[in-house]
């Protein structure tokens, strides 16, 4: 069995956001890169939780990014994962990403292709449904619980108010979000092991973009809380509804 | 050339983000000098003819049982092909749970550009311009779709719907239905709750309600409101409200008319969840919490002095003995 775990790199959560070139670049000054974190805490850790039951299951890391992605990428593998392939591209097009990642998928029949339920920086919430339509294969997306048996794979998808309880026969790709598992720490063995892990670096298949990201704006600022005494709070309700309407 | 709304329904009802996207649409369609139509796929038991006075003059059905659950390959399939047969080449989805499985798989398959988590028409004078939520929500970006055919989906509560009078004429297609490969096995739905993508207004507590046993207030305060309610990380990772509940840059991102944040302290990745909402209220007991920054209206006090003083002034407000 084999499982490809798609892995982005993300500015970190804490990161101030901000804009240069004319507002057409994110600015990275001192910009710390992490794993984006629903690929690092859930899908990932979760391909590790099935390969720990399972000694069969081999677990292949693969990223679309630029050399700088490579450092994250080891970090991702000190978690866990057998190797990583980096693919020598940078793009924010979902198209473009799906199509080297489904690339990768179909080559080396992959049994299963786990995503995160979105990338916290472009928040597309795309790429595992393009894969699955590019591979042909199933697709169940915001995943907060999986499992397996046999080659039978039973998920639990949020759907508005609740969730639903699915079955399918792999291959599959999954996004996965909160609950289908518990963040990891790496330990020092990981950190050691994934020094010598293999990370292939190919080049990207030709696929145009389909999108381009014309330019970033900040929201507008906001006027300035009003504080209203803890007394009265009576007050506060008038102003909800006589001021901002919203009550 | 034409635009295609895809309707989602809950229980075979259509969604209010499903009406936000229909308004959409129309209005897209309006840009571009042409028609508007929505696609509903399944069984339905609203009159879809009343979706006329959202601005389409048509709507499209596909008939058939087995496209009640949802199977995003099917589902995409089905689509692609309606957007063939009736010439589409502008799609709209919500972006819900059901728009996040199935518009990228849309996109995938038509070879259509796709922006999802839109969040205002596009600007066509030069190009076709969308703009969508970036970063969680801290920023947007302006994306242009370079393709022919082109997929939007907007955020849910970022667009009015506006209705006005109108009647849409139904049309059944005869589309072929792949077989599903995904089983549905079981449903478990949190019944009269509102959902919190869907609600006007958002109570939200914060570990500064102390424990699970303390949530009685937010819930008073959300059944008067009418609200849905929510939760920082750490309450959810405690187990004191349940997963879904919890808002953030790693949990839902939501924008209602109005969030009112008891006891978190504003932590950018909770922010990053909820900054978009129309209104923020703050109660926080202490002055200096980030929370206050972000706000339009703030208390500095306690919770559990202030929200039972602010549940019983609603209900003045609303009349509720
Ligand atoms: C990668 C990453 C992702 C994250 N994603 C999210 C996310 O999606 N969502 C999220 O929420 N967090 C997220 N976090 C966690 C976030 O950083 C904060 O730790 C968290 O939001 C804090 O939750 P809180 O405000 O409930 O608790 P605290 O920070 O402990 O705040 C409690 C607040 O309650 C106030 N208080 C205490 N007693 C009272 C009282 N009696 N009355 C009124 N106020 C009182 C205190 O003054 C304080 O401001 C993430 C963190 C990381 C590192
Ligand atoms: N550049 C990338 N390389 C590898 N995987 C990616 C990349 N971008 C996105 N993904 C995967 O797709 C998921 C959803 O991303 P998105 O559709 O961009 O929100 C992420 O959580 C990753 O698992």
């Amino acid at each position: 069995m084999k499982i490809l775990v798609c892995v982005s790199v993300t500015p970190d959560t804490t990161s101030k956001i901000a804009f240069k070139d004319g507002n057409s670049k994110f600015d990275d000054a001192g910009v710390q890169w992490i794993i984006n974190p629903y690929d690092e805490w859930y899908s990932l850790v979760r391909a590790i939780e099935l390969k720990e039951k399972d000694a069969s299951i081999s677990i292949h890391l693969v990223t679309v990014g630029n050399k700088e992605a490579e450092a994250v990428i080891r970090k991702a593998l000190a978690l866990g994962g057998d190797e990583a392939t980096r693919i020598n591209a940078e793009s924010n097009d979902s198209y473009f990403i799906a199509a080297q990642i489904a690339d990768i998928a179909n080559k080396g029949a992959y049994d299963l292709v786990f995503t995160g339920k979105e990338t916290i920086d472009y928040n597309g919430s795309s790429i595992g449904g393009m894969v699955a339509e590019l591979m042909n294969a199933p697709y169940i997306s915001l995943a907060t619980k999986f499992e397996l048996n046999g080659n039978i794979a039973t998920v639990t998808r949020e759907i508005e108010g609740g969730e639903e309880i699915n079955e399918v026969v792999l291959p599959l790709v999954v996004s996965c979000q909160k609950g289908i598992a518990e963040q990891r720490i790496p330990n020092m063995r990981g950190i050691m092991a994934a020094r010598t892990k293999t990370l292939h670096v190919v080049e990207p298949i030709v696929i145009d973009a389909l999108t381009n990201v014309v330019n970033y704006e900040m929201p507008p600022a906001k006027a300035g809380v009003k504080l209203v005494d803890a007394d009265n709070v009576a007050e506060l309700v008038r102003l909800l509804h006589e001021e901002a309407k919203a009550i | 050339m034409s635009v295609l709304i895809i309707i989602d329904k809950a229980d075979g009802q259509i969604k209010k983000s499903s009406l936000e996207a229909l308004t959409y649409g129309a209005d897209v369609a309006k840009q571009l000098n042409t028609t508007a139509a929505a696609l509903v796929l399944g069984t339905c038991t609203d009159d879809l003819s009343t979706l006329g006075k959202y601005g389409v003059g048509k709507v499209y059905q596909v008939v058939e049982d087995s496209l009640n659950n949802l199977d995003a390959q099917v589902y995409a399939q089905v689509i692609a092909s309606v957007t063939n047969q009736v010439g589409a080449n502008v799609l709209i989805f919500s972006h819900n749970q059901t728009g996040k499985s199935v518009a990228a798989r849309v996109a995938a398959n038509l070879k259509a550009g796709i922006v999802t988590g839109a969040c205002a028409l596009p600007d066509v004078s030069n190009g076709f311009v969308v703009k969508k939520t970036v970063f969680s929500g801290k920023a947007f970006a302006n994306v242009n779709i370079n393709s022919a055919c082109k997929v939007i989906s907007l955020n849910p509560n970022s667009y009015k719907t506006v209705a006005t009078e109108g009647s849409a004429i139904i049309e059944t297609l005869n589309v072929s239905v792949p077989t599903a490969k995904v089983k549905v096995t079981g449903i478990n739905k949190v019944s009269g709750e509102v959902p919190l993508t869907e609600a006007e207004i958002v109570v939200s507590g914060g570990r500064g309600l102390k424990g699970p046993e303390n949530w009685g207030i937010i819930l008073d305060l959300a059944h008067v409101l009418g609200a849905a309610t929510a939760c920082s990380r750490p309450v959810g990772d405690a187990h004191w409200r349940p997963h879904h509940e919890h808002v953030g840059q790693t949990g839902i991102q939501i924008a209602p008319n109005l969030y009112i944040a008891v006891g978190i302290s504003g932590a950018i990745q909770h922010l990053a969840g909820v900054n978009r909402s129309k209104v923020i209220v703050v109660i926080n007991k202490d002055a200096e919490a980030p929370f206050f920054k972000a706000a339009d209206y703030g208390i500095v006090g306690d919770a559990f002095e202030v929200l039972p003083k602010l549940t019983a002034e609603i209900k003045k407000l609303k009349g509720i003995a």
